[in-house]
């Protein structure tokens, strides 16, 4: 009987560090290794649409969750096309109208490239725990991990994803399933990360898998290449002149 | 016989003057009624046809599984030697591409900042092909509030509720921002040259129109389709034709796996337009039907009442000794022919009221300037062979049963009680 009681005990000690985080916790932790001062990163987009795949590749610069600044480097018609995203307003240049064009309202929802994410996707930049509530729904096992299964459910209006379920791997805190759902409960977009790699003393999963589930296609898949964290980046880069340049 | 009943009527003329009056205004409504009423369903139908559908269409079997979402990403390819086979394959046709997609219009000012923004619709044709008559289908020039049509490359109309809120005018140059068929993005300046006014918010509050070359090099598209479009020479839409072309097109396809392969749909197949046109067909059946009726019997009835009237005549006609069956004939023929004249004289007056009216129509532009609806704005009549018969039948028939149920009271007298009848 004291066996079982020690075993139990130490059962209980072991488990509760992970059962002992709260979900602001958890999520708190992955902001905190995800968002890093600085990120510079070179990046490849692999869109898979229902007549083949296409690489669209680019250089990417961000400061905090409020400015960053892309360039695309290939394939040729992409080439020089640049965008900037400071606060909540997004601008595109094109070389071949020498315009910069400040995207808002329904086309903010359109499809980046003709890949599964949206200019939304990547306008969001508030903190999860500011605008949704957040719940532990348990555990699980994914990708040979063991995950916390968390539910979040909007506290403001207006939100693209009024709620989503988040996979978060309990070792690295990085997230490697995410459901975005809509307000009626339909399912949006499933994200799945993979390759978790360690960039200094934070991991970021290497590959990420967008697919719309409104969409016919298999995906696109969102590849980084190089990332360098915390490094300074010159003020320019999130100015509107740059576009121009 | 006949000669002597036609010369009773144009003498006794207030036994025949009515009933050829009413006979000929029932048959003169009948016969408007229904061809005004196929002349408006038709007008529809090759509105959709010169906008939308097409009398017959081809896209890729992907593309046409969506075809409400324009998905350009599952356009035809090769289409160049597509265009070639079918306009050698089906010379009764004009076959012509089509591009529509959606996009950002954005206005710049001075220091080349966005002043004016909105959402387009665009629609590409092929004008620099003045043969294929795309301006002249979508009525172009007649809808030209202001300017010219394009002629240069980069030249575009616009609809004239969206120039008016973007505050544009004649000549300045916008970009636009969409996507290339494969998503890429695609931006391009283009000049305002017109300003074009349907009639029709929808349309004129994001409407941009350009040239199909324009379009496909904004899209990536060149050597690929969305839309081939085919219209009849005759400009009539052909419903046994056009499901003979489309079937005869999809048989050879039948054995092609793949699904960007080509598929042929005709109007009726597109937009639910098989249900409106049988829709259209039923009501209007059902509303000339119930308008048969009602002037049926109403000349029913006339002719009932004229053989009543009649019933001291045919008394002393018994008496004088003519035959019960004599009388009777004479009593149907010359109703026939009564009818036959209100008919005819119906029907002739109704051909040309729906001939004027397929000619000129009616008007309602003012009428229909605020619409949401998609409608043709002059409404027409259509002349058709029914015309003919659809009301001559009624007309004819309905005096001649009237007349031969009132004459059955002739072979119910007795000869006996008629000097009765006669004396009193």
């Amino acid at each position: 009987m004291k066996k079982i009681l020690c075993s139990l005990v130490l059962i209980l000690f072991t488990m509760a560090p992970n059962w002992a985080q709260t979900a602001s916790e958890i999520i708190a932790k992955m902001d905190e290794n995800m968002n890093a001062k600085t990120q510079i990163s070179r990046s490849q987009m692999v869109i898979h649409g229902r007549r083949g795949s296409r690489t669209v590749e680019s250089r990417s610069y961000s400061e905090g969750n409020q400015k960053a600044y892309t360039e695309y480097l290939a394939p040729a018609r992409e080439r020089g096309t640049k965008m900037l995203k400071l606060g909540d307003r997004l601008w595109i240049y094109s070389p071949a109208t020498d315009r910069s064009i400040q995207l808002s309202g329904h086309m903010l929802r359109q499809s980046v490239m003709g890949s599964d994410l949206s200019y939304e996707d990547m306008m969001e930049d508030r903190k999860m725990q500011d605008i949704y509530s957040l719940r532990l729904l348990g555990e699980e096992e994914l990708q040979g991990q063991r995950v916390w299964v968390l539910e979040l459910v909007a506290k403001v209006e207006g939100l693209s994803y009024p709620k989503r379920k988040i996979w978060v791997d309990q070792r690295y805190y990085v997230p490697l399933k995410e459901e975005l759902y809509a307000k009626s409960g339909q399912l949006l977009k499933e994200l799945t990360f993979s390759e978790v790699k360690a960039f200094g003393d934070r991991y970021y999963p290497t590959i990420t898998h967008y697919k719309d589930a409104l969409k016919k296609g298999k995906g696109t898949d969102f590849i980084l290449l190089e990332l360098a964290l915390d490094e300074a980046i010159p003020e320019h880069y999130f100015n509107k002149s740059i576009l121009k340049r | 016989m006949i000669y002597f009943l036609l010369k009773g009527i144009w003498r006794d003329r207030s036994r025949s003057f009515f009933p050829i009056l009413v006979t000929a205004m029932g048959v003169l409504l009948t016969v408007f009624l229904s061809g005004f009423m196929q002349g408006v369903f038709n007008d529809i139908i090759e509105q959709n046809a010169r906008l939308e559908t097409g009398h017959l269409k081809v896209m890729s079997r992907a593309y046409a599984e969506l075809a409400s979402q324009k998905p350009n990403d599952l356009a035809l390819y090769e289409a160049d030697s597509l265009l070639a086979h079918l306009r050698q394959e089906y010379p009764e046709l004009i076959w012509t591409p089509r591009l529509r997609f959606g996009g950002l219009v954005d206005l710049a000012n001075a220091q080349g900042e966005t002043k004016a923004q909105g959402p387009a619709n665009v629609t590409a044709l092929d004008l620099s092909t003045p043969s294929l008559g795309e301006a002249q289908r979508l009525n172009l020039q007649k809808s030209l509030y202001k300017g010219r049509l394009p002629e240069q490359p980069q030249e575009v109309l616009m609809g004239e509720e969206f120039a008016r809120r973007l505050g544009i005018e004649l000549g300045q140059s916008f970009s636009l921002m969409g996507s290339t068929m494969e998503g890429s993005m695609s931006f391009r300046n283009y000049q305002l040259v017109g300003v074009i006014r349907f009639g029709v918010v929808a349309i004129d509050r994001s409407s941009l129109i350009m040239n199909l070359a324009d379009a496909e090099d904004f899209l990536d598209m060149q050597d690929a389709a969305a839309e081939i479009l085919g219209y009849f020479k005759h400009n009539s839409y052909s419903v046994k034709q056009a499901k003979i072309i489309a079937e005869g097109f999809n048989a050879a396809q039948a054995d092609n796996p793949d699904e960007f392969a080509p598929i042929m749909l005709s109007l009726r197949a597109q937009n639910n337009l098989g249900q409106y046109v049988d829709y259209a067909n039923n009501m209007s059946t059902l509303i000339i039907g119930i308008f048969v009726l009602a002037m049926s019997i109403v000349l029913w009835n006339m002719g009932l009442l004229g053989g009543l009237r009649r019933y001291k005549e045919f008394g002393i006609r018994l008496a004088l000794g003519e035959a019960k069956g004599q009388i009777y004939a004479a009593l149907c023929i010359e109703s026939l022919l009564i009818g036959g004249l209100g008919s005819f004289l119906g029907t002739l007056v109704g051909l040309g009221l729906c001939y004027y009216l397929q000619l000129y129509g009616i008007d309602l532009d003012g009428a229909l300037e605020q619409s949401n609806v998609m409608m043709p704005s002059v409404f027409r009549a259509k002349l058709t062979v029914e015309l003919l018969y659809i009301g001559f039948i009624p007309g004819l028939l309905a005096s001649l049963l009237g007349s031969m149920l009132a004459g059955l009271g002739i072979y119910q007298r007795s000869t006996a009680n008629l000097f009765k009848e006669l004396e009193a």
